[in-house]
């Protein structure tokens, strides 16, 4: 509708992140734009023959290769002398992009394609039915890493393919929220503006894999990023050179919303281990504002 | 012009005339001398291509896909496990109407593990989509790799083509081989126009989901395509001989089948063996002929049939299998003569040459040697049965 | 010549997801309105448009319902409202 490039009409749920990040992305990038897509919710739900809500230069090819197909498209800019004005995004869900995709992804990043990586993390294979993936959190409830007797969920943590793009050497690799949508347009602006390979992952929460009124959305992105479960930070070049500050609150505010988490609020030494996740996500991205204000106020 | 080349670097040169944009391809014996030759034509700036050293052959596959999606005529070779790693991107890029030309240097297939020639790999990806031209020699893979282009990208077809050369035999023989030059092969083939592609001024959605209620003639499509160009190539080898002045059929040849009593089907360098045989039986008076298959799909069943119908005795040569059932030619050949009125009374299978095993003028006698007895659902020749007895030393 | 491998840009367009809403929708009420566009911003469905503050509001057609918009508006002048209570093109 109007300008956005990523337009009504898709078969999105009601209160869907990911819809709402694609269409974040895709403005903030402009219509000088070819973007290659994996298979993956986004695919489905705005493609269905014979609708599509791409306003924008589009394909779909297989599950794992959008980075390798971008790579193919970089490469005809590049020889047909148009590259320097078209900007070229691959894109896929968590599963395609961390488990899957993750070759086709390491190569592109390792050749130095001037691509910029989006990555929209629903923390699930959520398209085939909430199974789990590389980036879904320690102990959640996913249909193959279910809560049970014997099990409280997913066993392992999350994969950190933000610092594995950024091993490649490559000039930026940030994390994003659609609970910042702002933040999300200024990332890929600015990752837009730099050449090179470059990768920026979004929370984009799922309200029927995550198991909340569609209305959270915004709210649910925000209280990851706001109890240090999903660090807001930019790498470039190889360092940590941003991160969003937060006054951490208590890991069970965000837990407590979502269905998936159910099993863990009564369950003390699974939360603590979680919370933990959070405590060591703060310390190491050193999140804490109040922290940050002391240093300076010491050192000035 | 006429140079002494391996066959590897034949098709370097050949490729470097048809000026792809974009080359992309994974390490494989034996494709690995073409692509090393393009890399170093490129170096040297001698071929204005962007050269994508890719992580896997399915990524190799993909990043053609995206070129040639964008408008730019690409390239890749590939072999056994990497042209069945890229097997899916394969399927895809059929689907996807992209006329993408491939090199596969035939390999036996794993396991066990074997880097030597036969015709398992191509053989059988036959259902993907794409059409499948055999060479007999270098100087004939040279020259399908030019018909190749011209007849993917007609804007009738526009389907990729493989183009199947035997590996080492051919990759790494050497023979004398006519290049030609590039006012030639300007002439023969134009510029890639596609019929859709990704272009920010003209923005298309390609590769939707797509549901029953449609998918079902996209494929119909895709048949009726192969079809078509079973049309389209002898056309295409007309033009061929006009500018280069080598004549093809582009879908069979026939060698000494006018009058032949038995004749034998078969692809690939091993024809070149054959006609080395039926030339000597033929000095004894023995009415013996070959037919070679250039093009495996479209399979041209019209072609062969009218070749064939008055031959008595066919043997079809296979360097592939359809484990469980009939080996893959045999079966086209024997199911392309069904239920018509001339065809003939015998139609023998013969597996052979599978690994790299050497096909020599003694096997091909003894293939025409047991034509004269009953008809044979399936023999493989030059097996050796003592390794079939249990031994583990 | 390909069969359905092809589709035109923003053809989704003809699908009127507003079919989709059983409960709720959001009301704007365009009084106290700010005009920060956050909830241009926030719609997964890009259906709300507006040119300056008291002018924002859905095209019914496309919204789902969802109130991601009334839950983001700053000012609280976006209210989710019964489905039957409100008059087509409210």
């Amino acid at each position: 509708m109007n300008n956005h490039l990523f337009t009504s009409g898709h078969t999105a749920c009601s209160g869907c992140g990911q819809a709402l990040a694609a269409r974040l992305v895709l403005d903030a990038a402009g219509k000088n734009t070819i973007v290659v897509n994996n298979t993956g919710c986004l695919e489905v739900l705005s493609t269905k023959f014979p609708e599509s809500s791409w306003e924008v230069a589009w394909i779909h090819s297989l599950f794992e290769n959008a980075a390798a197909v971008a790579s193919g498209v970089e490469a005809a800019l590049k020889y047909s002398g148009k590259k320097e004005s078209i900007n070229v995004i691959a894109q896929g869900g968590d599963g395609s992009t961390a488990d899957i995709g993750l070759q086709a992804l390491s190569g592109m990043l390792e050749r130095g394609h001037d691509i910029l990586y989006v990555c929209y993390d629903n923390e699930a294979y959520m398209n085939t039915g909430v199974q789990r993936s590389g980036l879904t959190p320690f102990d959640t409830n996913t249909t193959t890493s279910p809560a049970g007797a014997t099990s409280s969920g997913n066993i392992r943590p999350k994969k950190p393919v933000p610092e594995i793009a950024m091993a490649h050497g490559i000039p930026y690799s940030a994390t994003a929220s659609v609970g910042f949508p702002q933040d999300v347009q200024r990332k890929v602006k600015k990752a837009l503006s730099i050449k090179g390979p470059k990768y920026i992952q979004i929370h984009v929460p799922c309200p029927l894999g995550w198991r909340y009124d569609p209305q959270s959305t915004m709210q649910v992105g925000k209280l990851a990023v706001e109890t240090g479960l999903y660090p807001l930070i930019e790498y470039e070049n190889g360092k940590l050179a941003a991160v969003r500050q937060i006054q951490p609150k208590a890991v069970e505010e965000y837990l407590k919303v979502q269905g998936r988490f159910k099993h863990i609020l009564g369950n003390p030494a699974e939360l603590k281990k979680i919370q933990d996740i959070a405590d060591s996500n703060i310390l190491k991205y050193n999140l804490r504002l109040q922290a940050q204000e002391e240093k300076q106020s010491k050192e000035g | 012009m006429k140079e002494f080349l391996e066959g590897s670097h034949a098709i370097a040169e050949v490729i470097k005339l048809c000026k792809p944009g974009v080359i992309s391809a994974y390490p494989i014996t034996p494709q690995t001398h073409i692509v090393e030759d393009l890399a170093q034509m490129v170096a040297d700036g001698k071929l204005a291509a962007q050269f994508i050293n890719v992580e896997s052959e399915h990524s190799a596959a993909s990043v053609v896909l995206g070129a040639e999606a964008t408008g730019v005529r690409s390239y890749s070779a590939t072999s056994s496990q990497g042209l069945f790693y890229m097997a899916e991107v394969i399927f895809n890029i059929a689907g996807l109407r992209l006329p993408v030309v491939l090199t596969d240097a035939n390999r036996a297939i794993s396991a066990p593990i074997n880097i030597w020639n036969d015709q398992q790999d191509t053989v059988s990806l036959r259902d993907a989509g794409w059409i499948q031209l055999y060479a007999e020699d270098i100087q004939e893979a040279v020259d399908l790799h030019l018909i190749a282009y011209r007849v993917a990208e007609d804007k009738s077809v526009m389907l990729p083509v493989m183009v199947c050369m035997d590996g080492f035999i051919l990759t790494h023989g050497i023979e004398t081989v006519d290049i030609p030059t590039q006012e030639q092969v300007d002439k023969f083939l134009p510029p890639y126009a596609p019929l859709y592609k990704l272009d920010v001024d003209n923005p298309m959605t390609i590769g939707p989901l797509v549901d029953p209620d449609y998918y079902m003639e996209t494929r119909y499509a895709v048949q009726k395509t192969q079809e078509e160009t079973l049309k389209l190539i002898p056309k295409v080898t007309s033009e061929f001989s006009k500018v280069f002045g080598r004549a093809y059929n582009g879908l069979v040849e026939g060698y000494q089948v006018k009058d032949a009593e038995r004749v034998i089907v078969a692809m690939g360098s091993v024809c070149g063996t054959i006609k080395d045989v039926v030339d000597e039986l033929r000095s004894k008076g023995k009415k013996v002929g070959l037919l070679k298959v250039t093009s495996y799909r479209p399979f041209p069943v019209q072609a062969i049939c009218e070749a064939l119908k008055n031959v008595p005795k066919l043997a079809v040569l296979d360097r592939a299998l359809s484990l469980g059932s009939y080996a893959p030619l045999a079966a086209e050949v024997r199911s392309a003569f069904f239920g018509k009125k001339k065809a003939p009374k015998v139609i023998s299978s013969f597996v052979l040459g599978l690994g790299g095993r050497d096909i020599t003028k003694h096997s091909i006698k003894e293939i025409y040697r047991l034509l004269t007895t009953k008809e044979l659902q399936q023999e493989f020749i030059d097996l050796k049965p003592e390794l079939l007895k249990e031994n583990y030393e | 010549m390909f069969g359905p491998l092809i589709v035109k840009p923003g053809s989704s367009r003809k699908n009127k997801t507003g079919s989709w809403r059983i409960e709720l929708r959001p009301k704007f009420l365009q009084k106290d309105c700010i005009g920060c566009k956050m909830c241009i911003l926030v719609c997964p469905e890009s259906c709300i448009e507006g040119a300056e503050k008291g002018t924002y509001k859905c095209d019914y057609s496309y919204c789902k319902g969802c109130g991601m918009c009334s839950l983001i508006c700053p000012k609280k002048d976006i209210l989710m409202v019964k489905e039957e209570s409100s008059k087509s093109g409210d």
